[in-house]
């Protein structure tokens, strides 16, 4: 026993050492980034960290910062496994994080209660817990730029004004996890209140390549078009199923997790017409992504295979997802007037960011998506999406911004947040006016 | 030369038939309480407390059931994500209907479901064995995921899905949910898995450890013995399905606080019995073993680079450390197909003859 106990001694001596948080001289913006480029999901995830670290290093190169203050971004792989998420966070925490963007439903539901208590903000940018949208409720998490119902509400929007939703028969095929069941409420209500019929058709998660029955079912209930809730490998699938059966793809609509190139490049030509929500801009002709190529991806400072993988859907939205983070930063230093802020002063930023068309035409991002303001109350900012079309080889948009139906979801995702904190009575929340 | 128990006379049956009869053996583990109990919760940092230790106590209490089940009687099992599963879920059905009964209280309570799940789903023990018992509990681990996921009842039909843990108190320190301390949440841990590991010690060498070891060592001559079958391989199931859920439901209270169903899938059951055979089939302290060479050495590999100075992306380390696990597994394998309990045990025979050994091997 004895030599086991030297083991476990040093084993513990070597680990307390390395592990102590160390006070760091801080000269520079921590920013963590939660990546999942290894495990099943890596196909999506390397895209978009590529993406998050290029516009960082582009904002270090360019501006030397975000008013002279370089930002330090670190990865931490969690795979998309949820302990390994948090594990990420407690060895990063430490270190001056200043928000978390966690990537994963499982990891977001984790960490959401244990930001107040760290003081540093999570940033799901339109996942995880759609509730969370209710800043009065959830002062530390922020779903910018809209959380999956008002996803939801713009498609059916977008149908309705395609054609007319009412008296309209709609399919709504999900991946059978909490992420791809939590907008059936909201889709129940709307097809009561608008007058469509939905049959629902679940994919289990270990059948995400082989959907030929749920598709059998698709082809006797006859929809007039389909909605998909999908992710990772279950998307190039039920976009293949659909074609076979000949179901027109132009009436076929993903949510923003189904409708990357990643997902449409396995399908090809025969994915032609498929249609798919998104709010991040489609493409490189954006100056901030021409700077972005010169300044990192030409210096050799960038992660990407090649060139072309700049401007691909996952990587503008793991851009988009920085940009906001970086705008966020700029609040804080003008209202804390500090240079070096720290996780208290970030969330006060990300409440109060105000990316307009303006602002973003001045960051070099045109049209890129619509305007994202949030308030005390509102951590969704407006929540428009747009609807992108493949076209066999690329995605195109084709349509303009469509705002939710805040009148209804709204409510929705008051009552969710309230329910949310129901059960935790020393649940931290606050007033807004 | 330091290992050896001459001198050390036994005057009682007790002390002859003592957990620990070895002096050396008493005091290390009275070392190991001592680090675990004292030395860990004051000088260790919240991430070794928080992302180190509760995960490894959590996998080693699992593997102790699994070990139970797979090492002691021979019943190979698929299904302890699933059990683990129950555990959790129970726990958090019990805490939100009687929030004012003590969580330590539930979630040991809770593995008394876990228990009736396992004996339900070990009932096919009684007449397959082997990889066939294995497809059956694999059949568990498929049809309680399912539930986890399709009965809204079970996690309160929250929007998210998941459950998330309430926080609870204990003398008024909060010891669950976000607000709890790594360290306290840390102390529930170590405790419980301290007097569960002790338990399942005595149980094992006692009347029922013995006629499970008869099981799997030849059910027919147990048989004959006077061993049942039925409640030998059943109460294997409960034992084992109790251990698991209460890791479950330590996992998810006291280490992640919240779970997704995916969080018990078939991955988390195949860790778990990757756990139990580099550790070391039939071996409590195999279960440690495994457990920490499983969790910790990972973690370890990966802070490698980052203390050497070398900038390596995150995503590469990640590689070359899956990498270097699965060739340690396979070399361990080849080295000791028994395990690292095993390895210790030779080690120990070395060291009792050292330094003259009296023999070639």
């Amino acid at each position: 026993m004895t030599k086991r106990t030297l083991l476990t001694l040093a084993a513990g001596v070597l680990a307390a050492g390395s592990w102590m948080p160390v006070a760091q001289a801080q000269d520079s913006l921590y920013m963590p980034s939660m990546t999942y480029r290894t495990g099943p999901f890596a196909g999506g995830g390397t895209p978009f960290a590529d993406g998050y670290a290029d516009y960082f290093n582009m904002l270090n190169e360019r501006d030397g910062g975000i008013n002279g203050v370089r930002i330090e971004v670190e990865e931490c792989e969690t795979a998309y496994n949820a302990q390994k998420g948090v594990e990420c966070y407690e060895a990063t925490k430490d270190k001056g994080a200043l928000a978390y963007s966690p990537l994963s439903t499982g990891i977001t539901l984790a960490l959401v209660p244990k930001a107040p208590i760290d003081e540093i903000p999570i940033f799901s940018m339109g996942y995880g817990l759609s509730a969370a949208a209710a800043g009065d409720q959830f002062p530390w998490t922020f779903v910018y730029p809209a959380s999956y119902w008002s996803q939801l509400s713009s498609i059916i929007k977008y149908i309705d004004d395609n054609g007319g939703v009412k008296g309209q028969k709609i399919g709504f095929i999900y991946l059978d996890a909490a992420y791809g069941k939590e907008p059936i409420p909201l889709l129940d209500q709307l097809a009561e209140s608008m007058g469509f019929e939905v049959a629902k058709f679940p994919v289990g998660v270990k059948e995400m390549q082989n959907q030929s029955s749920q598709w059998l079912n698709v082809r006797k209930e006859r929809p007039d078009w389909m909605i998909m809730w999908g992710w990772g490998a279950m998307n190039p699938t039920a976009i293949k199923e659909a074609a076979k059966i000949r179901f027109p793809l132009d009436r076929f609509i993903g949510n923003w997790w189904a409708g990357s190139n990643n997902d449409l490049n396995a399908v090809g030509e025969a994915g032609k017409g498929y249609l798919a929500a998104n709010f991040s801009g489609i493409g490189q002709d954006f100056p901030a992504l021409q700077d972005v190529l010169t300044h990192v991806v030409r210096a050799g400072k960038s992660k990407v295979a090649s060139e072309d993988d700049v401007g691909n859907v996952l990587y503008n939205r793991g851009l988009f997802n920085a940009v906001i983070l970086a705008e966020g930063v700029r609040v804080a230093q003008e209202m804390s007037g500090k240079k070096i802020i720290t996780g208290a002063d970030m969330r006060d930023g990300l409440e109060n960011i105000d990316l307009n068309e303006e602002r973003l035409t001045e960051l070099g991002l045109p049209g890129f998506t619509g305007a994202v303001k949030g308030s005390c109350a509102d951590h969704e900012g407006n929540g428009a999406i747009f609807i992108q079309q493949w076209n066999g080889s690329d995605w195109e948009k084709i349509s303009d911004l469509i705002a939710p139906m805040s009148d209804v979801v709204r409510p929705m995702l008051e009552e969710a947040a309230e329910a949310y904190v129901s059960d935790k009575p020393d649940w931290q929340s606050q007033t807004c006016n | 030369m330091f290992y050896r128990e001459a001198g050390q006379f036994k005057t009682s049956y007790a002390a002859d038939q003592a957990l620990l009869p070895i002096r050396q053996d008493r005091i290390g583990l009275g070392l190991i309480l001592f680090v675990a109990f004292v030395a860990i919760p004051l000088l260790a940092s919240d991430f070794l407390i928080g992302s180190i230790m509760i995960p490894f106590l959590v996998f080693a209490l699992a593997s102790v059931g699994l070990n139970i089940l797979t090492g002691y009687a021979g019943q190979l099992s698929l299904g302890t994500g699933a059990f683990m599963g129950v555990g959790a879920y129970s726990c958090y059905k019990l805490t939100t209907y009687f929030p004012d009964i003590n969580i330590l209280f539930m979630v040991l309570l809770s593995g008394v479901f876990s228990a009736a799940v396992g004996v339900v789903f070990g009932l096919p023990s009684l007449r397959i064995k082997g990889l066939y018992l294995a497809i059956t509990t694999l059949a568990a681990q498929f049809f309680l995921e399912w539930c986890f996921i399709r009965i809204g009842w079970l996690y309160n039909y929250n929007d998210s899905g998941a459950i998330e843990v309430p926080q609870r108190k204990l003398f008024d320190i909060a010891i669950t949910g976000a607000s709890a301390s790594p360290t306290v949440r840390y102390l529930v841990i170590v405790v419980l898995v301290s007097i569960m590991t002790l338990l399942a010690a005595n149980i094992l060498r006692g009347r029922i450890g013995r006629s499970w070891m008869m099981i799997r060592d030849m059910d027919i001559a147990a048989e004959l013995m006077g061993v049942r079958p039925l409640y030998a391989k059943l109460s294997a199931f409960a034992f084992s399905s109790y251990y698991c859920g209460v890791a479950g439901a330590l996992m998810v209270f006291f280490w992640i606080g919240s779970a997704e169903a995916e969080a018990f899938d078939i991955n988390h059951s195949l860790l778990v019995l990757f756990m139990v055979i580099i550790g070391g089939m039939g071996s409590l302290l195999g279960c440690f073993l495994g457990a920490a060479f499983i969790w910790v050495l990972p973690i370890i590999i990966r802070a490698v680079p980052p203390m050497l100075g070398l900038d390596v992306i995150a995503a590469t380390t990640e590689h070359v450390s899956n990498i270097i696990i699965g060739v340690l597994i396979i070399f361990f394998l080849i080295v000791e197909p028994h395990g690292l309990a095993r390895l210790w045990q030779i080690g120990k025979e070395k060291l009792r003859t050292w330094p003259f050994p009296y023999s070639s091997n």
